[in-house]
């Protein structure tokens, strides 16, 4: 009898359904402990007046009406918006561009490759934001080098509201390397018939990136902008090593005002309210950019 | 023409050169930067090469801060990445295996659910988690830094090992079934060792991203001899701190060390990462 039963829940194990369910197990668990079940204990607080030590009071839409007379809040949406648009991009030129440099083979381009991907590697670490910090320093290289260019007096390039908000920039910028090499494989999916039927019709090289390179990468493009928006709207490190958000809250991005929030000024239940409206916006400019892919992305066959 | 031919390609390397090495070039200077000494950093900053070449800011920096020595933070960033990566490696493993080979009722829900949350950003989850730790009383040790890692939760991993699987030849799946092989031996004996390239790419992601871990660290760590080297770094900016660049910039080169001599050694398979799945690095 005893064997009998042992023998039919190994059978029942043994199917597709059950192995398909068990392994997978551990995500389920994982994504409801880790994500679902934090979402929705901060979704309560953000309807509350928490600070982690007290008890949550449940208060309504306050945190979410403290929002429309926060001139913070606004000064951090403004800042984060024109590092992501600005950023994002400049980023993916600079991608497009290295990538159809490099799409040459030679004997070199395994070496070059690597040089431009390197700083993506590292470039969200906090070495390279320490790095960052004294490089634009009102001593670092780039006034020394300037300086030895010709310029009178050093900028204070962190000092400034106008050209804080620029090194962040340039650092991201810098880290070009990922959609490079997305690029570069994109690339070499082309097929090569295409070009040569370009040039039995005439077309230059100009025309045929126009015509035939930049429509078929459409969809990486797309790809490319979509994740990368989304980091673009969530740097942290950065800010908070190099800039603090200073001059003037000019670089204060709004993740680490969330943090500050949250963390350092006890206002929880305002932060969780933050990062809400955060989720919202990601979602909202997700589906904008979903929305208008039939617009300018090539679906075609080939 | 072929002197023509000759021009442009040195023309097109020098060009590519030189953007090259404007690229590199404020990690050139960082390195070079930590053997100068360290009071004549930002006078001689203009040239890479010291003058006088030393290495008495790794000797100071190596002491670390009150007491505790970078050794210790090296350890202790090395223990948090190592766990957190064959954590994450494993389970996405399986996770991957129950995806690509499996039909189970939720299936589609599940993966769909699996490529939102590559989507989710931690940053959103940073305070409810923060809060939920709290209640498991976890906070103030690596438990948050390493767990979560262990059930999958991180999409890519299982999203680039579930394609890898389907290319896997299901014709193998078959024959060790009639071999006598259960749903679960299949994969420890047949899919599992096939996985080694993809265990690697995973692996050196992972790890590597484990060991830049910022965030994580400052919100759940709260102890100095418990810091990983992220945050002990992190201390040199601190104001209270005395500002020994040369220092700063040698355990900076330290820091970002393993990163580099991974790339370099394993670069074939981080292309494939990036290439295949197309995502972030």
């Amino acid at each position: 009898m005893n064997k009998t039963h042992k023998l039919t829940l190994r059978q029942k194990l043994n199917t597709e359904k059950a192995a398909g369910i068990i392994c997978t197990m551990p995500f389920l668990i994982g994504f409801l402990a880790f994500m679902i079940i934090p979402m929705c204990i901060s979704l309560y607080y953000s309807f509350c007046d928490y600070n982690i030590l007290t008890p949550p009071v449940f208060t309504g839409m306050k945190n979410f009406q403290r929002m429309f007379t926060d001139e913070v809040f606004y000064q951090t949406l403004a800042v984060t918006f024109k590092f992501a648009f600005i950023s994002v991009p400049m980023r993916l030129v600079f991608a497009l561009i290295i990538a159809l440099l490099l799409f040459k083979s030679t004997k070199m381009t395994g070496l070059y490759r690597a040089l431009y991907y390197l700083p993506s590697i590292i470039g969200g670490s906090v070495a390279v934001a320490i790095l960052w910090k004294r490089l634009f320093s009102l001593d670092g290289l780039i006034n020394k080098l300037f300086m030895a260019l010709g310029m009178k007096e050093p900028i204070s390039w962190l000092g400034d509201t106008k050209t804080a908000i620029w090194t962040l920039i340039i650092l991201a910028v810098w880290q070009f390397g990922s959609s490079m090499l997305i690029f570069l494989s994109a690339l070499k999916q082309i097929p090569t018939s295409l070009y040569e039927a370009a040039r039995v019709d005439g077309a230059n090289s100009w025309q045929q990136f126009w015509k035939i390179t930049l429509p078929l990468l459409t969809p990486n493009i797309h790809f490319n902008l979509v994740m990368q928006m989304i980091n673009g709207f969530l740097a942290f490190t950065q800010c908070l090593i190099i800039t603090q958000g200073k001059p003037l809250n000019s670089t204060l991005f709004y993740t680490v005002y969330m943090y500050q929030q949250s963390f350092l000024f006890g206002s929880t239940g305002y932060g969780a309210a933050l990062a809400w409206v955060m989720l919202a916006l990601i979602a909202v400019i997700t589906w904008i950019l979903f929305a208008t892919k039939k617009l300018w992305v090539y679906d075609g066959g080939l | 023409m072929r002197n023509k031919k000759k021009v442009i390609n040195i023309i097109y390397h020098t060009i590519v050169c030189a953007c090259g090495i404007i690229m590199i070039y404020p990690l050139l200077w960082m390195v070079m930067s930590s053997f100068k000494e360290t009071n004549t950093i930002f006078n001689t900053a203009t040239s890479l090469i010291p003058e006088k070449f030393t290495l008495e800011n790794y000797a100071n920096g190596w002491k670390g801060f009150a007491k505790v020595s970078f050794a210790t933070f090296f350890k202790n960033s090395l223990v948090i990445s190592i766990l957190a990566t064959i954590g994450t490696v494993l389970s996405s493993s399986v996770v991957a295996y129950g995806f690509a080979r499996c039909k189970f009722p939720g299936r589609k829900f599940l993966f769909a659910a699996m490529l939102a949350s590559m989507m989710l950003p931690a940053q959103v989850l940073m305070i409810p988690q923060y809060l939920w730790y709290q209640k498991l009383n976890w906070v103030g040790t690596y438990l948050p830094l390493i767990v979560p890692y262990c059930f999958a939760i991180q999409g890519f991993f299982v999203y680039m090992m579930t394609n890898f699987i389907e290319g896997i030849p299901r014709e193998l799946d078959e024959a060790a079934k009639i071999d006598g092989c259960s749903y679960y031996t299949i994969f420890t004996k047949i899919i599992f060792p096939l996985m080694v390239p993809t265990m690697i790419t995973g692996c050196i992601f992972s790890f590597m991203w484990r060991w830049d871990d910022f965030l994580g660290a400052l919100l759940y760590v709260n102890k100095t001899e418990k810091y990983p080297v992220s945050l002990a770094l992190k201390m040199f900016c601190d104001p209270s701190s005395s500002s020994d660049y040369g220092a700063m910039f040698a355990m900076a080169t330290l820091s970002i060390l393993p990163a580099v001599l991974i790339f370099f050694c394993l670069q074939k398979y981080l292309v494939e990462g990036i290439s295949t799945s197309g995502l972030k690095g």
